[in-house]
């Protein structure tokens, strides 16, 4: 443990953008967790005499169309954003990582049904089978997070079975078997942990891409509901705006968006190099 | 018995590509089926009576089972009946294909932008690592994968249109004054050309930049990152060195000895930019208020209107499997190995 941490502190120091990474990542995390507190307005408050407010100081990141305080709204989502990527990461990374996993270690026809269904889902162009899934089941934030998590799942899938094939006879989990242990065991305790490492990159990258599939599905409408605040959506509220010059109502929620994204595609880059030193740069 | 044997890898591939297909349209089905509520009562209006809605779900075939209801679902489709659409009254099939082409048209341009923009970049950042053009090269795919397309595409409004005013509003493919060119391929930018009208070509141009422009940022950070790389373990390979050491010219190592292997981890790649570029393509319509099938399915979505977004679904499915078909294709084209082992 001691190692790893002062390998750690060796990456950060080796490479401070992974640093930098590492400490937006707390503040995104501050926000989320204390932003119901810390806005200084109201996220839903509407005030018919100070609409498309420019910045000022009394309104930082100005108001939108109703009046509504954009600072506050966007710090007030940071926690409905996070807890969507969060959700679906997870759940795509279990699931995926579970069936992906059997396929590599018992083959057979557990091989064959688990990859047909990875490539039925790779049959479609990714953000539209997302819209569809939400479109046929129904508008709703858990709908968001479930079509999110069917469109990632043929990434950790793919992922799981390859690692856990290259390890199915290594000399380790032939010592494994022989001291008794179960099929089912000998995967879940053996060969499942070492093929963490790879995976655990893929999630870091996979948060900013499920961060950007939420937000944009909900650009086009679907899932979060409008006074909710939330990223997606507050751009999609600013999108006609734009054109008027009133930029500060889209142009904040998108930069926080963007924020996130970069941080979680940073510290996946960070962390492989944590976890694989050979391929450091 | 088919003798070229790049013919007979075509065949391959498309008997390959047809489980694919099976899987969209069985998956299309369920997700038809899994709607919230009674279609028949949706269909029926909500001043319909009980026999009324008995009546529809008859004609809809919804009583019957669910193996029966796929059987029916399979005919419609093999005779290209995808349903009516409430909102415009036409049949769905139709709407399509009147709006297929600006969306072919636009995500083509937006390929062909971040492929012209995107290979020499990867190139260029390869051959001179460190310098400011690998820099720009990083700068460049990093935000390419951290903005959000919607976002990108509304800061160009921002700046072009009112800003600078440089380009027209984001109102769709033709500004209100200009009058559609004759249609032949509905693609406006083909069709001005053939209809030899220098104006109106100019005005579809100037309507398709900016999009054009978000798509094309959009795709262009896998593209040059992975040329890059390719490039790189390419060039550092002993078949290269050996060709420099031979004397050969440096425009021949580089275009036919490592261009040419580099290109094939790019070209497997296009067909993942292919499906990220069809979704980010309805983004950037609704942004551009592009009349393609893409907004089509967004306002039959908003209007709770399935048939269309079935249909633009099943659409947009066919049309990625038969991308892949081509990018596979084009991949034998480039590495005569695999049609050798074919």
């Amino acid at each position: 443990m001691i190692a790893l941490l002062r390998h750690g502190r060796y990456v950060v120091g080796e490479n401070p953008v992974t640093g930098a990474a590492f400490a937006l990542l707390l503040v995104l995390l501050f926000f989320a967790l204390f932003g119901v507190w810390i806005a200084p307005y109201d996220p839903l408050a509407t005030d018919a005499a100070q609409t498309l407010q420019p910045p000022s100081r009394a309104h930082w990141f100005g108001t939108d169309q109703v009046g509504r305080d954009v600072l506050s709204r966007m710090i007030v989502a940071t926690r409905l954003d996070l807890v969507i990527a969060v959700s679906a990461v997870a759940l795509s990374f279990v699931l995926g990582s579970a069936a992906g996993a059997c396929a590599g270690f018992f083959g057979g026809w557990t091989e064959r049904l688990v990859s047909r269904l990875t490539d039925t889902i790779m049959a479609f162009p990714l953000f539209v089978l997302a819209m569809a899934i939400v479109a046929a089941l129904g508008n709703t934030v858990a709908n968001i997070v479930y079509a999110t998590a069917i469109i990632n799942l043929p990434f950790y899938a793919r992922m799981a079975r390859a690692e856990t094939n290259v390890r199915r006879d290594a000399g380790f989990v032939e010592a494994a078997r022989l001291a008794g242990n179960g099929p089912g065991r000998v995967l879940a305790f053996h060969v499942f942990p070492n093929c963490l490492p790879p995976m655990m990159v893929q999630v870091s990258l996979n948060l900013g891409w499920a961060i950007l599939n939420a937000a944009a599905l909900s650009f086009i409408g679907l899932g979060v509901r409008p006074p909710t605040p939330e990223w997606g959506i507050m751009v999609a509220d600013g999108a006609a705006f734009m054109v008027s010059g009133e930029w500060w109502v889209s142009l904040f929620p998108g930069l926080a968006l963007m924020l996130a994204v970069f941080c979680f595609n940073l510290l996946g880059d960070g962390l492989r190099d944590l976890i694989d030193p050979r391929r450091r740069t | 018995m088919v003798r070229s044997p790049l013919l007979r890898m075509i065949g391959r591939r498309l008997l390959a590509a047809a489980p694919g297909l099976i899987g969209v349209v069985v998956v299309t089905f369920l997700l038809n089926r899994a709607l919230p509520g009674d279609p028949a009562a949706f269909f029926a209006g909500p001043a319909a009576t009980q026999q009324a809605i008995a009546e529809i779900r008859t004609k809809l075939g919804l009583d019957r089972s669910l193996p029966e209801q796929f059987a029916l679902y399979v005919r419609d489709l093999a005779r290209g009946d995808l349903g009516h659409s409430l909102t415009t009254g036409q049949p769905v099939t139709a709407d399509l294909l009147a709006r297929l082409p600006a969306s072919l048209e636009l995500t083509l341009c937006g390929l062909v932008l971040a492929v012209s923009v995107a290979l020499p970049l990867g190139i260029l950042a390869a051959t001179r690592p460190g310098s400011w053009i690998d820099h720009l090269a990083r700068l460049l795919t990093t935000a390419g994968v951290s903005l959000p397309i919607f976002f990108t595409g509304l800061v160009l409004v921002y700046v072009f249109y009112y800003l600078l005013g440089w380009a027209p509003a984001p109102l769709g493919r033709l500004d209100a004054f200009s009058t559609p060119p004759r249609p032949v391929t509905r693609m406006f930018l083909i069709d001005s050309v053939l209809a030899g009208d220098g104006a109106l070509f100019w005005a579809t141009a100037r309507q398709m930049i900016l999009p054009a422009v978000t798509l094309a940022l959009f795709a262009m950070a896998p593209i040059a990152r992975m040329t890059r790389a390719a490039m790189l373990g390419v060039l550092a390979s002993d078949f290269v060195r050996t060709a420099r050491a031979a004397g050969l010219s440096r425009h021949t190592v580089m275009v036919t000895y490592a261009l040419r292997n580099a290109l094939l981890p790019v070209i497997t790649l296009l067909g993942m930019v292919f499906s990220f570029l069809l979704g980010a393509n309805v983004v950037v319509e609704k942004v551009f208020a592009w009349p393609g099938i893409g907004s089509y399915a967004l306002e039959a979505l908003i209007a709770s209107d399935y048939a269309p977004v079935q249909g633009f679904v099943l659409a947009m499915a066919s049309l990625y499997v038969l991308l892949n078909l081509l990018i596979d294709v084009l991949y034998g084209v480039i590495d005569a190995r695999v049609r050798i082992e074919t």
